[in-house]
């Protein structure tokens, strides 16, 4: 799937016609988009890459994550491409060595902020974190290490939840919300306190609003949300139905 | 001629020796390998100490306990490259799992809670373990990382190939995390 047709689900959708197309320049290529498509949309339009961790085609954008950063000439600060949308004659440069260098420090990061042992996880080798170390170069981590210790929540019948291996990307939170419409997952606490919790913070398995429709699960980038009976890197997640739910439901809305 | 050849070193730490079982996996690459290199150090040499002078070492495993600390500085001391070789050196790994327990918990788990016969720690005859496991370059500096757990044979092969002929190699998708 393109992401090209992707809008923020939150957004209001403008009648087809009345938006305004912008010229700007991703790495010096000039390029033109809809005013309401994001620099992230605009560049996969145009075969341009950028690392993403907690977008996913379908799925409202978050801007959790950061990897997605891109530098605008004459602007201060790094922006994430997935919320940020692109202004006329803008500049953008996706691969900037100051944006390299911060993209490495922030999935640096993230690798220290929970136990992310991939030698023993069920998703070792279908992991998008894993997968953006080996495309980011990244060998080795500059920072220390934080160790927290965190639980595991196999209260759940067919899944598990390890807070181990959580990125915090709030896909679980996004699909469960916008997608099967249970609003199980939420989030509570603040900055490395932060947690994934369901319903109020019970266990997951004692949920009453829980479907167990499992789309949490396919759409976890890491081993935090897995099926049970999966040892070491046998957790493959399936995502074909999610642009196809999507799909279905914006001919609903037309 | 032999005595060009650059001296390799390889030293096992808090980890499963599984690294230095995938550097055997090198096959007949290994007969290329032995005719460049002379092997003086590690559990795969018959030598008690560390040599005065050596080109490159591959340590595998994580800094767990003192005397890692003491033995790590030594041959970084010695060493003219050191290689973190594999996930526990470059990260602590399945060795750090124990991190985010006390270690007086670990201790009792392991060595009372989980014994029948006779449980007590051991306290004499055994290096102490230190709070936390952790990566060779918290403690030292590291000249190339070569992660993955373990390395595969092709990626040790050629870091090592590549660090003889003086050049410091980009490993791109031939190792990660936990490979």
């Amino acid at each position: 799937m393109t992401s090209g047709t992707v809008l923020p689900r939150k957004r209001r959708v403008r009648p087809v016609g009345s938006h305004r197309i912008l010229t700007f320049k991703i790495n010096n290529r000039d390029v033109s988009s809809r005013e309401d498509e994001s620099i992230l949309a605009v560049a996969r339009q145009n075969n341009i890459y950028i690392p993403t961790l907690c977008h996913l085609d379908g799925l409202s954008e978050h801007g959790a994550c950061r990897l997605c950063i891109v530098e605008i000439k004459n602007a201060p600060k790094l922006v994430p491409a997935c919320i940020t949308f692109p202004q006329e004659g803008m500049e953008v440069s996706t691969c900037s060595e100051r944006v390299i260098d911060y993209r490495k420090k922030l999935l640096e990061m993230l690798f220290t902020e929970r136990n992310h042992v991939c030698a023993v996880c069920v998703s070792n080798g279908h992991c998008e974190l894993q997968d953006l170390a080996i495309q980011l170069n990244i060998t080795h981590v500059r920072y220390e290490y934080l160790y927290p210790r965190l639980a595991l929540d196999g209260s759940h019948p067919r899944f598990i939840m390890d807070h181990n291996r959580c990125v915090l990307c709030l896909r679980c939170v996004r699909v469960c919300d916008e997608i099967e419409g249970a609003h199980t997952w939420d989030v509570m606490n603040r900055g490395l306190d932060t947690r994934v919790i369901t319903d109020l913070n019970i266990p997951w398995g004692s949920s009453e609003t829980c479907t167990s429709c499992g789309k949490c699960v396919q759409v976890c980038p890491t081993g935090a949300l897995s099926e049970k009976g999966k040892s070491v890197a046998e957790m493959v997640k399936r995502r074909q139905f999610l642009p196809y739910l999507q799909k279905m439901r914006r001919w609903e809305e037309e | 001629m032999a005595a060009l050849r650059p001296r390799i070193a390889t030293v096992w730490l808090d980890g499963c020796s599984g690294c230095h079982m995938s550097l055997l996996d090198g096959d007949e690459r290994l007969m290329e390998l032995a005719e460049k290199i002379d092997l003086v150090y590690g559990p795969l040499v018959d030598t008690p100490d560390f040599p005065e002078e050596v080109e490159i070492t591959l340590v595998e495993g994580g800094v767990s306990t003192d005397d890692d600390i003491r033995k790590l500085r030594l041959l970084r001391k010695r060493s003219n490259i050191l290689v973190s070789f594999g996930d526990c050196a470059v990260t602590a790994n399945v060795p750090g799992m124990r991190n985010e327990f006390r270690l007086g918990e670990v201790l009792q788990r392991a060595y009372l809670e989980n014994v029948s016969w006779r449980p007590s720690i051991p306290v004499a005859g055994v290096p102490v373990l230190k709070p936390h496991v952790r990566p060779l370059h918290e403690y030292v500096e590291v000249d190339a990382f070569l992660p993955g757990c373990p390395p595969p044979a092709m990626a040790i092969w050629y870091m090592l190939s590549e660090l003889i002929e003086g050049r410091l190699p980009e490993l791109g998708n031939r190792t990660r995390f936990g490979a």
